[in-house]
């Protein structure tokens, strides 16, 4: 099936600076695709380059099998969110969903249809009427939402549309795109550095840096597989523990981990026969305590040396093998600063990157 | 810019950065006030003596003190000064110059505005390759003293035929004007999230449909803050008036200081003060009126970047 | 308009740049061209008309030989040096003493500034007046008894130009007031709480830490005095017409006479050149501070 946004060969040069380097992407008709990154790794400039709203250097962008790396974002067939919201102040909210639909020069029963439709689907007609400092952030961002539905189109991008947001209009605002893109059905283009909105929204995630993919896929393989080191890094909160050690394969691929030997047995590779030195990393909320530590294959006691109550857990502080070692407990169990506590974790939850390419091996 | 303007309007109380606050009749307050009001003095003088002087008969100007107020109010300076008081072989008073200067400061603050608030916003929004280049000029440009470019202007004009005629005045306003407006307009816009540049783009408008439906409506205190700067430094021009009009059209400034200061006839000191007060009513107005606006103007005009 | 190729050249951006063609042609023809063209032509021996015969150095030589513009040279270095030193210090006693958390604060703003938005003309016709021996102030103080008292500035060459300054004084503090306003309120407050905490006087605070942390508003007003200062000739032709003699003459009436009145169009042209140079004297420093010093930061 033919994609619906399609890019190749993406580059795009600030003088010296390359932003997106070389970069190829499908996104599928109807899919959710998140651009992930931390600040500067090049998500927004892709995105204004698929608007339309920055000229890459090289490459070119298909939406929908055309060539429109040249055209008019207005001509592209995209709505876009911003995280500004980008509301204009003078007019009132029907005056921002119609105007480019008056500048397509759109006839005007077909424009109240859009506008009543869009506002349905919001459940912003109370609203119409007021002017945008009239209304409170989730409201503004709904409308934002509504100029992009009127387009019609079949692609939307919204650029970190919830930043601007407190947390918990956040959270609701994020159900409710979820939502649209379930009625609407079709292709989202969305970019946030916030990782739970990455894994809540999307069909797929891509993670940027420095201008290339670091990896693409559902957000569930990122989680569970990252391919590399710094994605491994950048999902999850608190961040993976890394060890530094070395595999030794050949039969039975072990590493060694303060002394002891960690069987390998249980891990996935993904390049199997792998052997040198190499990061081996464990999710905080992978490394178990108490009853379920015993019954785990690997097995170490470490002393806690600060500790984070949040609650409905407990985030533990300690160190292993001379690296900080992260770890969640029950918020119910008594742990205080200098308590001995055992802890344990199966390997094949592990994630192993080689060190000289800190590629999953 | 921005920072300064909004240090500048707010209400202070809350914010006043002086040393501490003191109770009403300390001996601070009192040197405090005593500085003030003095100097206020200094500041009101001249205008003061100006008001009276106007007011009174010639014979009560050469017995009395300028500082005695008028024993016999009479408005018949104003009177002369405004319509009949001769300059040259006009002998129709200040109206003229008036007129002549409502004539040059209507459309010159309407194309300098015009063009400049254009230029600012393609400046801050639409980027060009080049565009930086011709910026840094402009505003260098605006401290070359105009006596460096004024006589090419005036072959220029010769050659264009607008020399001597109010069209030419009004394009030299235009382009001394471009420095300082084209730099207020790009601060201006460039404040303005580039998210609303965008969101409009997407909505398929285009470089004026941007400008005149989204930039415009929102600029309107900029705008303000234009006109006023613009009016002022317009009405009160002496340099530009007496080069590029012929005596028929000299604006206000130009005839008051002919008035005043030629060497025939008598000196009438009350009619002279009239017509002075009346060369400043424009501005003055200007200035009591807009208030906070002004102040913005010229914190703009003169705080770049 | 859905063209599948690169817009390129000169098509590219095109509405943005048919709105800077003003610009660029103030700035090229204007700005550069005609400021060129003067310079050039300063090296002509033009009277009447603009003349292309190349006499070198000669108008310059002439120049700095002719008593009116040394004169006129003096003139200016010693009004714009009081000018400069007097405004920046009343104009910051002002601001300092309205920022004191004072009562009618507006009001006093008001009266400070109101002169800036009269014109030159208007400013130099009423000190003119005020300062006319017969009937203003020395003729005022004179009538309270005190029969001796001199106060007559403009009629005499030695102090004509003290008669200017007080002028000039009157019509510009406002705005260095305005400007110094903006500076002292723009720095945080806390820096206040932390010298009262110190123990450190008012006065002190102004002096080591406000203003030394004012530096680019001083440098900034300063700039903008300057190249008012150097264009100074409104002020003059309205107050003192240049007189008496010589004594209040500047080098823009230089300029403009030479170039208007005596049709002496090289002299007009090497002169204002000279005042050209003047100013990027004062510019070239102030844009090195200003934006040479950012791009290194």
């Amino acid at each position: 099936m033919q994609p619906s946004v399609s890019i190749q060969n993406l580059k795009l040069d600030f003088g010296s600076v390359s932003v997106l380097r070389d970069l190829n992407l499908d996104i599928g008709q109807g899919e959710f695709l998140v651009l992930l990154g931390s600040s500067g790794c090049g998500k927004s400039t892709l995105l204004n380059c698929i608007a339309g709203l920055l000229e890459p250097t090289e490459g070119s962008i298909h939406i929908k099998g055309q060539n429109v790396t040249w055209a008019e974002p207005s001509d592209r067939g995209i709505g876009m969110v911003f995280q500004s919201y980008a509301l204009y102040p003078q007019m009132t909210v029907e005056g921002n969903l119609t105007f480019g639909l008056k500048n397509a020069k759109m006839p005007k029963d077909e424009i109240a249809r859009r506008v009543a439709r869009a506002a349905e689907v919001l459940q912003i007609e109370p609203l119409l009427k007021r002017q945008p400092a009239a209304l409170s952030g989730g409201q503004r961002q709904r409308v934002a939402i509504g100029r992009a539905l009127v387009r019609d189109v079949d692609v939307f991008l919204f650029d970190e549309p919830l930043s601007n947001l407190d947390a918990k209009l956040r959270a609701d605002l994020r159900v409710e795109i979820k939502r649209l893109h379930q009625t609407l059905e079709n292709t989202m283009i969305y970019v946030t550095h916030d990782q739970v909105e990455a894994m809540t929204l999307a069909d797929r995630i891509a993670i940027m840096k420095g201008g290339v993919v670091m990896q693409l896929d559902t957000p569930s393989v990122i989680y569970n597989k990252p391919a590399n080191k710094y994605v491994a890094d950048f999902i999850g909160s608190p961040s993976m523990n890394f060890f530094d050690t070395r595999l030794a394969n050949p039969q039975s691929p072990k590493v060694v981990i303060a002394g002891k030997d960690v069987s390998l047995s249980g891990y996935e590779f993904t390049r199997p026969g792998f052997s040198g030195d190499v990061w081996f990393g464990i999710r905080p909320e992978h490394i178990v305590t108490g009853e379920a530590a015993d019954a785990a294959p690997t097995q170490f006691e470490v002393r806690a040396e600060l500790v984070e109550p949040m609650g409905a857990e407990t985030l533990v502080w300690s160190s292993l093998a001379g690296t900080s070692l992260r770890f969640r407990v029950d918020g119910q169990m008594p742990v205080a600063d200098g308590d001995l506590i055992r802890v344990g974790f199966d390997p094949a939850r592990a994630s192993i990157f080689d060190k000289a390419e800190e590629l999953r091996v | 810019m921005a920072d300064v303007t909004a240090n500048m309007q707010r209400p202070s109380p809350a914010h006043a950065s002086g040393p501490k606050p003191r109770r009403a009749f300390s001996r601070n307050n009192i040197v405090i006030y005593g500085i003030l009001v003095v100097l206020a003095v200094y500041y009101l003088l001249p205008f003061y003596v100006m008001l009276m002087t106007s007011l009174k008969g010639l014979p009560e100007i050469r017995m009395g003190s300028i500082f005695a107020p008028p024993m016999e109010i009479t408005f018949e300076p104003w009177v002369k000064a405004w319509s009949t008081v001769c300059t040259g072989l006009n002998c129709d008073g200040l109206s003229r110059g008036f007129w002549n200067s409502i004539k040059i400061t209507v459309p010159s603050v309407f194309f300098s505005i015009a063009v400049a608030s254009v230029n600012g916003y393609a400046l801050s929004m639409w980027r060009f390759k080049g565009a930086n280049v011709f910026f840094t000029i402009l505003i260098i440009g605006a401290f070359i003293p105009y006596q460096v470019m004024i006589y090419p202007i005036v072959i220029l004009l010769r050659e264009i035929g607008l020399y001597g005629d109010l069209g030419g005045l009004v394009l030299v306003h235009t382009i001394f004007g471009m420095p300082i407006l084209t730099l207020l307009f790009r601060n201006y816009f460039s404040s303005v999230p580039e998210e609303l540049f965008k969101a409009a783009r997407v909505d398929g408008a285009r470089f004026w449909t941007i400008y005149l439906k989204i930039m415009l409506p929102m600029a309107v205190p900029i705008f303000v803050v234009a006109v006023i700067l613009q009016t002022t430094a317009i009405w009160n021009d002496f340099l530009f008036g007496v080069i590029f009009t012929r005596p028929d059209n000299y604006p206000m400034t130009v005839q008051l200081n002919n008035i005043v200061n030629s060497v025939t006839g008598v000196k009438e000191y009350n009619v002279n003060m009239a017509a002075t007060l009346l060369s400043g009513v424009v501005p003055l107005t200007i200035y009591f009126l807009s208030g906070k606006l002004f102040v913005r103007g010229i914190a703009a005009g003169a705080v770049k970047g | 308009m859905s063209q599948s190729g690169k817009p390129t050249g000169l098509f590219k951006n095109l509405s943005a740049k048919i709105a800077a063609v003003p610009m660029v042609l103030t700035a090229l023809v204007v700005f550069v061209g005609c400021s060129v063209w003067t310079i050039v032509y300063s090296f002509t021996n033009s009277r009447l008309l603009p003349s292309t015969k190349w006499v070198g150095l000669d108008q310059y030589e002439r120049l700095w030989g002719t008593r009116r513009w040394l004169i006129s040279i003096e003139n200016l270095a010693i009004y714009g040096i009081l000018m400069l030193i007097l405004a920046l210090v009343l104009g910051f006693l002002l601001a300092a003493l309205i920022d004191q958390k004072i009562r009618f604060e507006d009001g006093f703003r008001t009266i400070f500034l109101y002169p800036y938005a009269l014109s030159f003309i208007v400013t130099g016709l009423v000190w003119q007046w005020l300062l006319n021996p017969e009937f203003g102030i020395q003729h005022a103080v004179r009538s309270l008894g005190f029969e001796t008292f001199t106060f007559d500035p403009l009629y005499n060459t030695n102090t004509v130009l003290y008669g200017v300054l007080i002028a000039g004084l009157w019509h510009t503090s406002g705005l260095v007031m305005c400007l110094m306003l903006a500076g002292l309120r723009g720095i945080d407050e806390d820096v206040w709480k932390a010298t009262k905490i110190d123990g450190i006087p008012a006065w002190k605070t102004y002096l080591l830490v406000v203003i030394p942390m004012m530096r680019p508003v001083f440098i900034t007003t300063l700039v903008l005095i300057t190249s008012a200062i150097i264009k100074l000739y409104d002020l003059v032709i309205a107050q003192t017409g240049g007189g008496p003699g010589l004594a209040s003459e500047v080098p823009a009436k230089f300029v403009f006479d030479m170039m208007f009145v005596s049709q002496n169009l090289a002299q007009g042209f090497a002169a204002s050149s000279m005042m050209l140079v003047a100013v990027i004297v004062v510019i070239i420093p102030w844009a090195y501070l200003e934006f040479g010093g950012k791009k290194h930061g």
